[in-house]
């Protein structure tokens, strides 16, 4: 892409077009709420250009139209005895044209807020997201205390439906912010906030805590896949199980490592007899696509150096390093490939 | 006193007076600026304890409100000291020296009263300022309205000092009835503040 | 265009009168003296230079975060030195450059632009300067141990609390607060003294300059914004300190409580750092179009609303919270005002361009830079202000671009255009006009190059105070351009500093008034004696220089031989006293280094209150003590009221 005047144009079609998936962009809106706020957006860029050109082109004219002078030109003190009224007559006519200009903006950001707060809330998939230092928990909730289930950084989400996300924080104050979907939220400490969005098109969006949270702020995003209904009800049947025990000689041994290592200290595989809740849920970590909240892809050598060495991965993460055998770590591996 | 304007292009002020009281002297200003800046303080721990106690089930949270001997004790106090106050500016801007002298040794001697009053105060709270937010923003209040009570004695005890010893000359009177303003406001300071921490529980 | 001449009676009175103020009035010579210095061009010289020398270190922290982000997973450096970088750069940009450097040039130029002789309370202004000084030197001291604070200039609690940032990284950050505010409270004290007591006479409000109304105006609204935030910051370390309750949840208290006390202060600072330049503008547009600013009453009129509003819309910056939407609403509605005052002042200037004849130095170029950078900001600005736009871009790089299009269009171009407009006047020298337009047009492009893209990047997703970024997120190349583009900057500010070194001593001599302006500080020379006139000015017109009657007579009848000044009354300033200024002193820096002392000692224990404050009672008292032989000197030539 070359860089040509006016050197911003290249920008503008890049962010446009950005190809890669998935997306994180507040200007490619695929649900509702975002698509509102997006329309808001096209009008408020349009009036405040046009203000900006209308200045600029007025300054210019003045530069162009004004004489020239130096130190010793004498200066023109007249205006301090008589009044300028064409001068009047224009700063008043350009200062009613901003108050007029600024009204239909505040009108329609009032009109915009209306929107977002009355999208219909009928069948409605409930979860509740709690924010760490450094990831995401996510508990779908049901009315049905047997399908509740947790997870961790990757949500799905259904086509069309709306969804209600209670959100909260365990330590300091993070924001959630799924772009494509709707604005911030933030999650405060000893407060509880909701968030109201629906995906209209289907896809994988990313997401990522927009208020600074501390050392690894920059690495604590999450994605969000949103499916067709029955798709999304197939994941969530899938999420419930718990983790299978038929296991290969090699995967119990790698289970065995699980459950004698750090890992048992913080991790909650369901059905295995692994239940702390100091990091994610693992129960289904191999159906996930990426690993450490969005910073890596889920595949097998990712997944040894983040277990080996997190600190190199993610540097001052909460996870600690953990020292295996070659052996240990291919069981390990092969175990946690099992937890689809 | 006007200046003369003596023939062309000259305006002679030889003739004003070389200091002033209240608002004509810089003195009352800069006193005007710090206690904008203090009641601004003010104002606003004000609006804090009313925040928290907003966002809280119970108030004053798990403590019983201060007991109202001292506190009240003082604000009478406080309220008194106005008076040996008041007539040491009125004679400061009389330029009398020996009623300066005897109404700052009064003040003095109210300010050793209210000093330890407080410290009677502070244990009278029933709250510590690490019990709860409660007892954090109480205790933020008092010690603003003591740091004042401190530095103000100081201030007065050093002027007082020097109207003793000198060396004197006019200004320092107007440097007494600055003082005088800023005891003003110390005092009626502590009435909203004594109403928030003592009264505002019991409501 | 006139310069005053001192009417003395014969021209050998003149030159004795003009020596014997320089004597009076000059700081005292050597080491002991420069320490006891408190002429307010001397210290306004040393605070112009000392913020001056923070820019440069903030921005050199720019830099290199600018260098981390140019590519996607650079590892130049890690999240913790980087998030010491950017908290760094925000807490030296806003409290150790921008509000501060305001009140430097105005404690050089307001009293000269009134024609008085020296700042209200000169050692008060002095200590101002010292404090501000060891705060600053504190916190590069611990940043330079690698303890810097860490957690954003804004440092939000829980995050900043004892729990999340233990150590003393966040201590330092809360106690440069106390520092730097104390000092610039103090300033703005001296400030309001100083416009509303100590102008020329004939100087009617109505008459002041536009910039003496900005700092006026900045003045007030110090007074009541920093106030919130040495509370705040009071409660933090407390809380850090003494294990009090302010902002933990878990004991009744509540981490919004830090957010409405820190952006009571934090919004209307935007505006101190904002408004100053305001003046700047007028003072320079004016001057190289050669007629007074249009619509003076309006122009005034509209910086003091400015200030009013300021005080109403610190909720935008946390729509994102739970805050009930009818109070949106009501801060989405005085957000979007505050643009119509500033609207009104940039057609005020443009009809002043319009009607006017146009001197195109380096001065106007920089206030012309204002007009494209911070009409783009304010309209950045207006977007923020609705609610639904903030939810998407706040956080993120959109703010980042608003924020420096706000601050370097509304502040720094104006600042630099107000530097080649009184550098004559501050050395006698002019600086250099070819330097100048590179430095002016480096600037402009670089600038616009570095942060125009990041509005695009904050809508294409990348937040702010983020470290490092992954590949293949679309914002690749717009970081690039953006790290190229703070490249140019720091070339332009190189040019400047060259220029500044060779202009100082080869520059072409200025003379009083090198640019033909109409206010009174160009009607001394260049650079002013230490009493700042010979004979100070009458004011007779809102541009004396300009107006035949501007200055129709000059004063008589001060003392030389004392530091004896004209006090005149607060709307007419008809003359009414002639007190004596103190004399300089070593106890203002004694009594900061006590303070400094007291504060620093307070990091590390909280008894360090209580200890520290006898030397600073021991400073204070000595430095109030009155001198036998000047009370005596004093006593003579007294006049009771």
């Amino acid at each position: 892409m070359t860089m040509k005047a006016p050197f911003f144009l290249p920008f503008l079609l890049h962010a446009a077009t950005a190809a890669a998936a998935p997306s994180q962009n507040a200007l490619r809106p695929a649900g509702i709420q975002a698509e509102r706020i997006h329309d808001l957006w096209l009008l408020t860029v349009a009036i405040c250009s046009l203000v900006f050109v209308a200045v600029l082109v007025a300054l210019l004219l003045a530069l162009w139209r004004s004489g020239r002078s130096d130190a010793t030109t004498a200066p023109d003190v007249a205006s301090l005895a008589a009044p300028e009224p064409k001068l009047k007559r224009s700063v008043l006519l350009a200062v009613g044209a901003s108050i007029a200009l600024l009204f239909v903006l505040i009108v329609a950001d009032f009109q915009t807020d209306r929107l977002l707060g009355r999208m219909p809330l009928s069948d409605a998939v409930h979860i509740e997201v709690t924010a760490h230092q450094w990831w995401w928990e996510a508990r779908y909730n049901d009315p049905e205390p047997g399908k509740i289930f947790n997870t961790a950084n990757e949500l799905h989400i259904p086509v069309g439906r709306p969804v209600i996300m209670t959100l909260k924080s365990s330590d300091v104050i993070h924001t959630f912010w799924l772009p494509n979907l709707h604005g911030k939220k933030d999650m405060i400490p000893g407060r509880t906030s909701l968030i109201r969005l629906r995906a209209d098109q289907a896809g994988t969006y990313r997401g990522q805590c927009a208020e600074f949270c501390g050392l690894e702020h920059a690495m604590m995003a999450f994605l969000v896949t949103a499916e067709p209904n029955d798709r999304y009800e197939a994941w969530a049947d899938a999420q419930r199980r718990e983790a299978s025990n038929v296991l290969s000689a090699r995967e119990s041994r790698g289970r065995q490592v699980f459950m004698e290592r750090s890992c048992v200290m913080c991790h909650t595989v369901q059905g295995s007899g692994a239940n702390a809740v100091f990091g994610p849920d693992l129960t289904h970590v191999a159906s996930r696509q990426t690993l450490a909240s969005g910073v890596l892809p889920n595949n097998r050598q990712q997944m040894a150096a983040w277990v080996t060495q997190p600190q190199k991965v993610k540097p001052g993460t909460n996870m600690p390093a953990t020292a295996l055998s070659g052996e240990e770590l291919e069981a390990l591996l092969d175990y946690l490939g099992t937890l689809k | 006193m006007k200046p003369a304007m003596h023939g062309p292009g000259r305006l002679d002020v030889s003739a004003l007076p070389t200091f002033g009281f209240g608002h004509r002297s810089l003195m009352w200003w800069g006193t005007f600026g710090l206690m904008l800046i203090e009641g601004m303080i003010f104002a606003l721990t004000i609006a804090a304890y009313f925040y928290l106690r907003s966002h809280s089930v119970t108030w004053p949270m798990n403590a019983a409100p201060p007991d109202l001997l001292w506190g009240t004790a003082n604000t009478a106090v406080l309220l008194a000291s106005m008076l040996p106050n008041h007539l040491a500016k009125q004679a400061a801007e009389k330029l009398d020296l020996k009623q300066v002298r005897l109404w700052m040794l009064a003040c003095l001697l109210f300010s050793l009263v209210f000093l330890g009053i407080r410290v009677l105060e502070f244990a009278s709270l029933n709250t510590r300022w690490d019990s709860q937010a409660y007892g954090s923003v109480v205790w933020m209040l008092m010690a603003l309205h003591t740091t004042h009570l401190v530095t103000d004695a100081y201030d007065s005890a050093v002027l007082t000092v020097l109207m003793f010893t000198g060396p004197l000359e006019g200004r320092r009177y107007v440097d007494v009835s600055e003082n005088a303003m800023y005891w003003y406001f110390v005092v009626l300071s502590w009435l909203p503040i004594y109403a928030v921490i003592y009264w505002a529980p019991r409501f | 265009m006139t310069t005053i001449t001192t009417p003395t009676s014969t021209p050998a009175g003149q030159r004795d009168s003009a020596r014997r103020l320089e004597e009076t009035w000059r700081d005292p010579p050597g080491l002991y003296g420069w320490f006891a210095a408190i002429n307010h061009k001397t210290i306004a010289v040393r605070f112009m230079l000392t913020t001056f020398g923070f820019f440069v270190a903030g921005g050199v922290l720019a830099l290199i975060m600018r260098l981390q982000l140019a590519r996607p997973e650079n590892n130049l450096v890690g999240p913790d030195f980087y998030n010491q970088l950017f908290t760094m750069h925000g807490t030296t940009m806003m409290f150790l450059f921008a509000v501060p450097v305001m009140q430097a040039v105005g404690s050089y130029l307001v009293p000269l632009m009134l024609g008085a002789r020296s700042l209200a309370f000169p050692r008060m202004n002095a200590f101002a300067y010292w404090i501000f000084l060891f705060g600053g030197l504190m916190l590069y001291a611990a940043f330079l141990l690698d303890i810097g604070p860490d957690a954003g200039w804004f440092a939000y609690v829980p995050l900043a609390g004892p729990d999340y940032s233990p150590g003393k990284r966040v201590d330092f950050w809360a106690q440069l607060i106390t520092f730097t505010e104390l000092s610039g409270l103090l300033e703005a004290v001296i400030l309001i003294t100083t416009i509303f007591k100590m102008r020329a006479p004939g100087m009617t409000l109505n008459r002041m300059p536009l910039y003496v109304w900005t700092m006026l105006v900045t003045s007030f609204m110090v007074l009541f914004a920093m106030p919130s935030v040495m509370l705040a910051s009071t409660a933090l370390i407390t809380d850090r300190l003494v294990g009090t309750h302010f902002y933990n949840p878990a004991e009744g208290g509540d981490a919004l409580l830090w957010q409405h006390l820190f952006w009571f202060f934090g919004h209307p600072e935007v505006y101190l750092i904002f408004i100053p330049p305001l003046g700047f503008m007028s003072s320079i547009i004016a001057t190289f179009s050669r007629r007074p600013v249009y619509g003076y009453p309006a122009m005034v009129l509209a910086v003091i609303a400015t200030a009013f509003l300021a005080f109403g819309l610190w909720v935008h910056h946390m729509y994102a919270t739970n805050i009930p939407e009818l109070g949106k609403s009501f801060f989405t509605a005085s957000s979007a005002m505050i643009a119509i005052p500033t609207a009104i002042q940039i057609f005020c200037w443009i009809a002043t361009l319009w009607t006017g004849r146009l001197n195109f130095k380096t001065p106007l170029l920089f206030a012309l830079g204002f007009f494209f950078i911070l009409t783009l900001g304010g309209l950045t600005g207006v977007i923020l202000a609705s609610v639904a736009l903030d939810l998407q871009v706040h956080d993120t790089y959109f703010v980042v671009a608003h924020l420096h299009y706000v601050l370097i269009g509304g502040a720094v171009f104006p600042l630099f255009g107000a530097f080649y407009y009184w550098f004559p006047k501050f050395t006698g020298r002019l600086l250099g006009e070819t330097l100048g337009k590179w430095n002016f047009w480096l600037f402009f492009i670089g600038f616009n190059v570095s942060f125009f893209p990041m509005h695009l990047l904050g809508l294409a997703g990348m937040p702010r105070r983020v470290w490092t970024y992954p590949a293949g997120m679309g914002w690749d190349q717009m970081n690039l351009a953006a790290t190229v583009g703070g490249v140019m900057i720091a070339a332009s500010v190189l040019l400047f500093i060259i220029n500044v070194l060779k202009s100082r001593r080869h520059g072409v001599p200025a003379g009083p008034n090198p640019w033909g302006a109409g206010t009174l500080e160009w009607g001394t020379d260049s650079p002013p004696p230490a009493g700042n006139f010979v004979a100070p000015p009458v004011c007779g017109g809102r541009y004396p220089l300009w107006e035949p009657d501007g200055v129709p007579a000059h004063v008589t009848g001060l003392a030389d031989d004392r530091r004896e000044i004209l006090v005149t009354t607060l709307m007419d300033a008809v003359p009414d006293l002639r007190p004596t200024m103190p004399s300089p002193s070593i106890w203002p820096f004694l009594s900061a280094i006590a303070v400094t002392i007291l504060f620093i000692g307070s990091i590390f224990t909280p008894w360090a209150v209580v200890w520290g404050a006898v030397p600073v009672a021991i400073g204070l008292t000595l430095w109030f003590w009155p001198r036998k032989k000047e009370t005596r000197r004093n006593v003579v030539s007294e006049v009771h009221p």
